[in-house]
């Protein structure tokens, strides 16, 4: 096989491997706050359970990248799409890595009382998980306007997280009995904010892959 | 009326300043709709470039795609081949180097070169790089010459390792030793631009690593044209690359966005493996 079909061969290969991480990521999510919604500690366990799966997946695409730099030495809009997906993969491990904390509190919290429901938490969840998805269709397709119509969408979750927030402050002051569930469940705001932080990233590099430009912190 | 200040031909630069950022840099070489034929060949079209002063620039492109050829009429090299015939502007400091009149030898002390292969004279390592110096008589005494011979010795990174054989035959040299040694020759004369036609194509990689560190360094001293088939090499060493495709000149472009976001899908093909 020659130089360039063995290297589009393995970025396929890549490609191909951070989708599959990206699908764990977002199920691990979506898994994790139907743990919390509908106690269910199952559901929870296998979110934890498959954690490590996830874990190799992103030791086996730093390899692959390892690999294809080395060996391949790619350049242009090759080199872009190797050094995302290097980039990517760490988030979207890290991504799954808030999944296994919000699946982590939902063990906590489904053997206690249950807390009045907040629709900004299961908004949030909703809008993070669309944005994930969005994120990872825009990479694949190489769409950077829509990666930049995500990141738009980050502003959203920072609102309903501020008024999360304040509704949960709220909450433990009204109600101190409930402070230690109420805080379980700023955690779990807070990780969705970070998640949507993370989708911002994704998108990011998306652009920074199609058009060679780096938008991050703004630049 | 007006006068202006004359242009100094080929004059030397300031050498102990740090060299300018490429995209700031004077032109040290100019080339305006240069085409070339090898009889009622034509090789170059319409060729435009300007090589900014005291940068690394290089050339890539496929086999025959004249970038050789072009390297060439920088220092009129090809004037030897029968047939062979330039159109064009091709300035050096301004002074078109194609013009009536123009004396070739001292052009080419001017513009050096080095070839893909060593070349050096059957002869010690001192007489190799006092060559130039003696035939254009360009050193009035014994210690004036064998000053100019160490420091381009020296500047070629060979000093430390010839130091105590001056007196020995080049030939016994390495070959990574002999192309720097056919560098030092060329240094000896005190050129302003050198080029570089594939210098590391027929070493191994330490000795290829010696080479392109000696041409970063040069570049304090020295406009580098390369032409070099090694993508790689280009990227590590250049500062700015100019990809050449059937004998016209596609993009030239920073170095860093020619490997990373070129502007012609042409090159992008190229660079990435894709071509044809």
């Amino acid at each position: 096989m020659d130089y360039h079909r063995r290297l589009d061969t393995e970025l396929d290969v890549l490609r191909d491997r951070v989708l599959v991480l990206g699908g764990e990521a977002e199920a691990a999510l979506g898994r994790a706050m139907y743990a919390l919604a509908e106690r269910d500690s199952a559901a929870a366990r296998e979110v934890l359970e498959g954690d490590d799966a996830i874990d190799r997946l992103e030791v086996e695409i730093d390899r692959l990248c390892i690999d294809v730099l080395a060996l391949r030495q790619p350049a242009a809009r090759d080199l872009r799409f190797v050094i995302s997906v290097a980039k990517i993969t760490p988030i979207l491990e890290r991504l799954a890595d808030h999944a296994c904390n919000i699946a982590r509190v939902a063990l906590d919290l489904n053997d206690e009382p249950r807390l009045r429901a907040f629709p900004d938490l299961s908004r949030m969840a909703a809008v993070a998980s669309s944005m994930l998805r969005a994120a990872l269709d825009a990479f694949t397709r190489g769409d950077a306007a829509e990666a930049r119509r995500v990141i738009g969408q980050d502003d959203e979750i920072d609102v309903m997280y501020e008024r999360l927030f304040r509704d949960l402050i709220g909450l433990m002051v009204a109600e101190p009995a409930a402070t230690p569930r109420a805080a379980r469940l700023l955690f779990v705001a807070k990780h969705l904010e970070r998640v949507a932080d993370y989708v911002t990233d994704i998108c990011e590099l998306t652009v920074y892959m199609t058009e060679a430009a780096i938008i991050k912190h703004s630049y | 009326m007006t006068t202006t200040a004359p242009v100094p031909v080929l004059a030397p630069s300031g050498r102990d300043e740090p060299p300018p950022r490429p995209e700031e840099a004077p032109a040290k070489i100019s080339v305006r709709g240069l085409d070339f034929y090898y009889g009622r060949a034509q090789a170059l079209h319409a060729i435009a470039l300007d090589v900014p002063e005291r940068v690394v620039m290089a050339f890539i492109g496929p086999s025959g795609c004249g970038k050789s050829t072009f390297l060439r009429t920088l220092n009129r090299m090809n004037d030897t081949i029968p047939g062979a015939r330039a159109e064009g502007d091709v300035l050096i400091d301004g002074e078109d180097i194609y013009a009536p009149g123009v004396d070739v030898v001292e052009l080419r002390r001017k513009v050096g070169m080095v070839f893909q292969k060593s070349n050096p004279f059957p002869k010690s390592i001192f007489d190799n790089v006092a060559y130039g110096l003696r035939i254009n008589r360009l050193t009035k005494s014994k210690s004036e010459l064998h000053g100019r011979v160490e420091q381009a010795l020296r500047d070629a990174a060979l000093w430390s390792e010839v130091k105590d054989r001056l007196k020995s035959s080049a030939l016994g040299l390495s070959g990574g030793q002999q192309q720097r040694l056919c560098i030092a020759r060329a240094l000896a004369v005190r050129p302003e631009v050198v080029l570089m036609d594939e210098p590391a194509s027929a070493l191994d990689p330490i000795a290829t690593q010696k080479i392109e560190e000696l041409i970063v360094e040069l570049k304090r001293q020295y406009t580098i044209v390369i032409v070099t088939h090694n993508m790689q090499q280009a990227a590590r060493v250049s500062d700015r690359t100019a990809f050449f495709w059937l004998g016209k000149l596609v993009e030239v472009n920073e170095t860093e966005k020619m490997f990373t976001n070129p502007d012609e899908k042409l090159t992008e093909d190229y660079i990435t493996g894709r071509f044809g």
